[in-house]
């Protein structure tokens, strides 16, 4: 989805504010809404790909308006609703008004900790990859509305395949809800001019983590 | 409900009151529902508050300065050299740790959302998560270095990895000169989270003595 999120080599949003001695959350309601889109997780009802989306999904006005644990928020809002756990009536009213559905599994308290450890992303390969470190590779000029891991500055530009980092979850596809589709991925190294042309930086070397599917011989 | 949201307060202004009665309604709703349990919720905030955070990292760090068989395991494979360490109750696959040389600064960026090694870092700070740093790391690194006070010799080349996958990256930064002999554990004391960002060199040894 070409959105506000991909923000990559974007101007006009200003200087790097880093807060000294910044905590871990600024107010007790963005803790709990952490710990809220964690819980809901682990139900299983969605994967981290279609919880990506359903941020990349808020409008673009929003995206910029809201603060980081607000777009959180309203993503998992959205997600309950759109999910039939609950309906806006409940959210609105803060109560159930009717009976939940049943999920897979709910996190215990006594669960928490063995939780906080990501899970794995790597998945039996269907095929050998296509690709080996070393090769020249120009990434494909894509445009989905849907969610994708390629971001725009990188798309149609050529870099080398720096390492191989094995077969994943392919996000494009698990975003939509159609499955895990594993595919290769790789570490693609590209230089600053081929990105951002004569004005690059020249001791500048980008690498993105790119999906298979995004690549072409170059 | 058990869950005490008096206390906040900071610089989110009007918004504050909104979002502090919004989450509260939504997680009564999911609480009702038999979603969630809120004992859990709150042992996970402890935790990301209190367990999780760059103090881990900069363990890691250290015994990679002092200890030169796990630094080349750590380049290897940072997951089963980090586990192994056992500092960690247990750690996430895919974290690749990439070193800083005198020719080669390295940066980590997520463009397009905020993925970060939790693990090793604890949760990102807002403005690693923010437009600013977002936009401007994979074509402006100097600039956003210029921002944190850090300035690199002309000729170090610098290397920005966008985090668009599953793969976390955490910073191997250089050991300070000056630190021969020192312990692991007052090495850490010069890892600083930005340092295993890449937008931040360590201390100097001078300020923790």
């Amino acid at each position: 989805m070409d959105g506000i999120h991909d923000m990559g080599g974007m101007h006009g949003f200003g200087k790097v504010e880093p807060e000294p001695n910044e905590p871990v959350f600024h107010a007790a309601w963005e803790g709990h809404c952490f710990a809220l889109n964690r819980a809901m997780g682990y139900t299983g009802i969605w994967t981290i790909d279609q919880t990506r989306a359903g941020i990349e999904a808020l409008p673009p006005d929003v995206y910029l308006s809201s603060s980081y644990y607000k777009k959180w928020a309203l993503r998992l809002e959205n997600l309950v609703v759109e999910r039939g756990l609950a309906d806006a009536d409940e959210i609105k009213a803060g109560h159930a008004l009717r009976p939940g559905k049943a999920l897979k599994r709910k996190l215990s308290a006594a669960d928490v900790p063995n939780s906080l450890t990501r899970g794995s992303f790597a998945r039996p390969a269907r095929a050998p990859a296509r690709f080996a470190p070393g090769d020249r590779v120009r990434t494909k000029n894509i445009h989905p509305a849907t969610h994708t891991r390629l971001p725009r500055y990188a798309r149609g530009r050529t870099g080398v395949v720096e390492a191989l980092r094995g077969c994943h979850v392919f996000p494009d596809t698990a975003a939509l809800g159609k499955g895990e589709d594993p595919q290769w991925l790789y570490t693609v190294l590209f230089e600053g001019c081929e990105l951002w042309g004569d004005s690059a930086e020249p001791t500048l070397k980008v690498s993105i983590e790119a999906f298979e599917p995004y690549l072409e011989p170059a | 409900m058990a869950h005490d949201h008096d206390d906040d307060r900071h610089e989110h202004g009007s918004e504050l009151p909104e979002m502090q009665l919004r989450v509260r309604a939504l997680e009564t709703v999911l609480a009702e529902k038999g979603y969630i349990d809120p004992a859990a919720i709150d042992v996970i905030i402890e935790a990301y508050e209190t367990k999780v955070g760059p103090h881990n990292g900069a363990r890691v760090v250290a015994k990679a300065w002092s200890d030169p068989a796990f630094k080349r395991a750590l380049l290897e494979d940072a997951s089963k050299a980090v586990v192994a360490l056992g500092l960690m109750n247990r750690i996430g696959d895919h974290l690749i740790a990439v070193e800083n040389t005198p020719k080669l600064h390295n940066m980590i960026v997520c463009t397009l959302c905020s993925c970060y090694p939790w693990e090793v870092l604890g949760l990102p700070p807002v403005w690693y998560k923010a437009a600013p740093y977002r936009s401007r790391a994979v074509n402006d690194p100097r600039g956003v270095l210029a921002d944190f006070g850090v300035k690199l010799p002309a000729e170090t080349g610098i290397r920005v990895w966008d985090s668009t996958a599953e793969t976390r990256f955490i910073v191997l930064p250089m050991r300070p000169s000056g630190t021969e002999g020192w312990s692991e554990e007052k090495l850490a004391s010069l890892v600083t989270r930005d340092s295993m960002i890449g937008t931040g060199l360590p201390k100097n040894p001078k300020e923790v003595g």
